[in-house]
């Protein structure tokens, strides 16, 4: 749901990274954090366990600049992605104006990729959203690992539409910008069309 | 995407923030908030520059959300009220018009009591606003009045954004 408040000349919308845990969806925020000057970016949350889980949810503002007078502004979301937490993911899900999966490339977590794309869809049919429609798109993460697929063989199992997909070393920045880049542009087009 | 975007224009902001500054005249508080059940602050009165607002507010609406779950888990359909108790500062939180929550931030020189009136009091004002929002929303659209600027929006104006 964008909200776009016309006295203050603002858009704000909300985009939330999804995928199993340990995936690297908090490692995307952060390295976003990290590469953002100061004056784009507010303070990250992280709601995390003390062994650095995430056990709520991780937040990251961002403004973008304006467009068409708006400032156009962005607030990041993570969820937890490890399985017992699904009553919190569904609620950072509400709202949600996109979507970015952020997928393990190692062989022995492509059952828990699955799982988790499932339990996206079902947790959007909850509140009314439908991952056909919603600007969504596809990170294969952890491409430096060793035991990562290749990348023809996620894509096959894991498309759900063929929505834009990257290859991402989460760490090290490597496709991190252009997955957050391309969710938002389907955003603004959406946005475009209403 | 979602249909329901929030839209708020310049009449309604000015509304609401009329009523949040009365309310937090008369309850002597700190600051106040209204939030979208999102996280999205709406508008806000007093000393809001000691605050991290935005901050404030998705922190606000994930309790909002994870305490609205717990209360359904127990068969309640909503804890319409929550307070925080601090050494100094306090908190009061509830829902208003089911749409947004209203944030009261004060110290000793309020009370829970008064806060809790006060709140009350502001928020029959704020079912009238939220009525008059809901009713726009549904209205169908003059002719150059509020007209959407997001229309014009061009691919370029899109590509600037992500330039650097």
């Amino acid at each position: 749901m964008t909200f776009i408040n016309y006295a203050a000349k603002e858009i704000n919308c909300k985009i939330v990274y999804y995928g199993p845990g340990l995936g690297g969806k908090t490692t995307n925020l952060q390295y976003i954090y990290n590469k953002t000057s100061p004056d784009a970016k507010g303070k990250m949350i992280s709601l995390a366990t003390e062994t650095d889980r995430t056990l709520f949810f991780d937040f990251l503002p961002l403004d973008l600049g304006t467009i068409r007078g708006f400032t156009t502004r962005f607030h990041l979301y993570t969820v937890p992605g490890q399985v017992f937490y699904d009553a919190s993911r569904k609620l950072i899900l509400k709202g949600a104006d996109g979507v970015i999966f952020v997928a393990d490339s190692q062989e022995e977590r492509m059952e828990s990729n699955i799982e988790s794309i499932r339990n996206l869809e079902a947790n959007l049919k909850q509140h009314g959203l439908d991952l056909q429609t919603l600007p969504y798109a596809l990170q294969f993460n952890k491409r430096d690992l060793a035991n990562a697929l290749p990348v023809d063989e996620l894509y096959r199992v894991l498309n759900f539409k063929r929505e834009p997909t990257f290859e991402a070393v989460a760490p090290e920045g490597r496709g991190v910008f252009d997955t957050l880049k391309s969710v938002a542009k389907q955003i603004l087009v959406e946005l475009r069309k209403r | 995407m979602a249909s329901m975007d929030l839209v708020l224009y310049e009449e309604e902001i000015h509304r609401l923030e009329e009523v949040l500054k009365r309310l937090r005249h008369d309850s002597n508080a700190r600051a106040v908030f209204l939030i979208d059940k999102n996280g999205q602050q709406m508008a806000a009165d007093g000393d809001i520059d000691q605050f991290d607002t935005t901050s404030l507010a998705s922190l606000t609406a994930g309790n909002v959300a994870a305490t609205d779950s717990l209360a359904r888990l127990i068969g309640e359909r909503e804890f319409s009220v929550l307070f925080h108790e601090g050494e100094r500062d306090h908190i009061h939180i509830s829902i208003v018009s089911n749409k947004a929550i209203l944030l009261v931030i004060f110290d000793e020189r309020s009370s829970l009591g008064l806060v809790r009136l006060r709140v009350k009091r502001a928020s029959g004002e704020f079912d009238k606003i939220f009525e008059t929002m809901a009713q726009k929303a549904t209205a169908t659209p003059v002719e150059g009045v509020h007209e959407t600027p997001f229309s014009e929006i061009t691919d370029d104006d899109i590509d600037a954004l992500f330039s650097d």
